[in-house]
């Protein structure tokens, strides 16, 4: 059956109210040559059962590897509390409610969302979520340039060790609206920005700095001296980060002498699991002060008319509903359904719980790192101190390594050839609390084969 | 009826003009506007510095019900806003002529200023608007 409620006579009825004879001549003014005149490309429909069977062929087609990729998406356990209770009909939906404050539960878990992030990045407030880590980047370039009134130049400083998928969605997003991003090399033995390659911009009108901590190959910044060096020349900070590593590490509302302007990051490592890519969310947080140039929805705790404590959809005069072409951003909504994941994972695991899974993961990524660099023809790239990912270099070509260790049962880790060839044969790994110590030792076993057989070869 | 002070310059877009006799002038909104729009909860001035043509969205102020942009009525380069108003933007509310002014500016060309709408002009465009 067709789930479309709208008769024939319901549509000659619409139709007609609005002066108009047939579908066909509504969409009349579309041209010609950009209508689809057929949909041959498309197969015929499967029913349910035929589809069912379709996806779990496919799904099984994926097996069940040991996957040590990072680079962005993290494998974490998710209690199974956090989805059974996300999947409840009361929080299943992927929107704000359009009667928002007739939603009041929806309303208050976007709340507590919103206190959980500014408590875990250090900052003053926090926006109801955005669709993900690289659009929150973009979205916090552009809000940089509209807050920082000392500067007029719109050109933003992003480090090659930004997340390179981030970096190209920022330029994307924001490039069309007279941003310029300019990128800032790094020190190929730390890996890593240092203070000292910023020094040519000293003097320059700059509106904002892009700090990701820890950074793509999962080393550690040095924050503090970045925020300082920007701050002290008026450029606003943002800070890209793991939800995760603030468990452990210093909190971007405490960088530096007085803490960044902006923090943002990709939520999934909080209670989202691996899917192709998505759907994940982002999140913003930033000082009071710019609280007006924060895109997206916010939250807020107010009383009514009786002195009751509830939950309001507040500083909408930025938004585009009201705000029309002069809103801070197009978004008009949140990722709903994700955040209320990450809000019940965050209240399930508690501040220890993260800290537990931050330092695990930290500590099987040291044992993984040391287990492959005995491996021969295999080295650790950096001296710097990382989170839970680092880079290894091969004395050979990476791609022929991991298509071997996919027979063993192994995704290996991210090939660094495409954006980061300058570093030669590079492989980006990651272990978090999800492996053991005998995953770890598969994988060491693993390699071990698949570069003897690369050598054979 | 809306209080229209005799000494000012007005617009069309309900923004009034003092000159100060100093070569530069001080630049608020209407009575008329501070009541139309109703409690105002912030208020963004320009900075000093700021070169501004006639027309330019320069400022922004935010009430209870909507965000509206304040133009700049002539040319000129920002002398200084009124940073009081980033605390107190009631001020525009309680003295729309005075404590409540917005910013003032140095314009490029003072004799623009007679270009604008006499007490007398603005008065009747409120009354043709039905306020």
């Amino acid at each position: 059956m067709a789930f479309i409620p709208h008769t024939e006579r319901d549509v000659a009825q619409m139709l007609a109210a609005i002066g108009v004879s047939s579908i066909e001549q509504l969409f009349e003014e579309i041209p010609a040559n950009l209508r689809i005149k057929s949909l041959a490309g498309v197969p015929t429909a499967l029913n349910e059962m035929e589809i069912g069977r379709l996806m779990s062929a496919r799904a099984k087609a994926d097996g069940r590897p040991l996957c040590f990729i990072g680079a962005g998406a993290y494998e974490h356990h998710i209690p199974s509390a956090v989805w059974a209770i996300t999947t409840r009909g009361e929080f299943y939906s992927a929107y704000t409610p359009y009667q928002a404050e007739a939603s009041q539960g929806t309303l208050q878990l976007l709340y507590e969302y919103q206190s959980m992030i500014a408590s875990l990045t250090g900052m003053q407030v926090s926006n109801a979520s955005l669709y993900d880590g690289a659009s929150a980047v973009a979205e916090a370039c552009l809000m940089a340039v509209r807050a920082n009134r000392k500067s007029k130049s719109q050109r933003i400083l992003v480090p090659t060790t930004v997340h390179p998928h981030y970096r190209k969605v920022a330029a994307a997003t924001a490039g069309n609206q007279g941003l310029r991003f300019e990128e800032v090399p790094y020190c190929t033995a730390e890996g890593r920005t240092i203070v000292e390659a910023l020094g040519k911009y000293d003097g320059q009108d700059i509106s904002a700095l892009v700090i990701q901590q820890p950074n793509f190959f999962g080393v550690l910044e040095d924050v503090d001296a970045l925020t300082d060096w920007a701050r002290a020349r008026h450029i606003f900070v943002i800070a890209v980060v793991n939800p995760t590593s603030l468990a452990m590490l210093k909190p971007p509302g405490e960088w530096g002498a007085n803490g960044v302007d902006i923090a943002v990051g990709d939520g999934q490592p909080l209670g989202v699991p691996l899917s192709s890519g998505g759907p994940y969310f982002g999140f913003i947080a930033t000082r009071m002060e710019h609280v007006r140039q924060l895109p997206g929805r916010i939250v807020g705790r107010t009383v009514d008319l009786s002195g009751r404590s509830g939950f309001t959809l507040t500083l909408q005069a930025r938004e585009q509903h009201i705000r029309r072409a002069k809103a801070t951003s197009n978004i008009c909504t949140n990722q709903g359904l994700l955040v209320t994941a990450a809000t019940i994972y965050m209240s399930i695991m508690g501040p220890q719980g993260l800290e537990r899974v931050a330092a695990a993961s930290h500590a099987r990524t040291r044992e993984l790192v040391t287990a492959l660099s005995r491996v021969k023809g295999v080295r650790t790239a950096f001296t710097s101190p990382c989170f839970h990912e680092a880079v290894l270099l091969f004395d050979r070509p990476i791609a022929p390594v991991l298509k071997s260790l996919e027979g063993h049962g192994v995704l290996g880790g991210l090939n660094l050839a495409e954006h980061y060839p300058e570093l030669g044969p590079a492989l980006l790994v990651c272990a978090t609390e999800t492996k053991t110590a005998e995953d770890i030792d598969a994988y060491a076993r693993a390699l071990t084969e698949a570069m003897k057989a690369a050598r054979a070869a | 009826m809306s209080n229209v002070p005799a000494d000012l310059k007005y617009t069309r877009t309900h923004e009034w003009v003092r000159d100060l006799k100093d070569g530069t002038v001080e630049i608020g909104i209407t009575d008329h506007a501070q009541h139309a729009l109703g409690d105002l909860v912030f208020v963004e001035v320009p900075e000093a510095g700021r070169e501004v043509g006639a027309g330019e969205p320069c400022a922004v102020v935010e009430s209870v019900k909507a965000a509206s942009d304040v133009y700049a009525p002539i040319a000129g380069v920002v002398t200084a806003g009124n940073a009081q108003l980033a605390h107190t933007p009631e001020l525009i509310n309680q003295d729309a002529f005075g404590a409540g002014w917005m910013m003032r500016l140095r314009p490029t060309n003072a004799a623009m200023l007679s270009e604008l709408m006499a007490p007398s002009e603005y008065e009747a465009l409120l009354k043709a608007e039905g306020a």
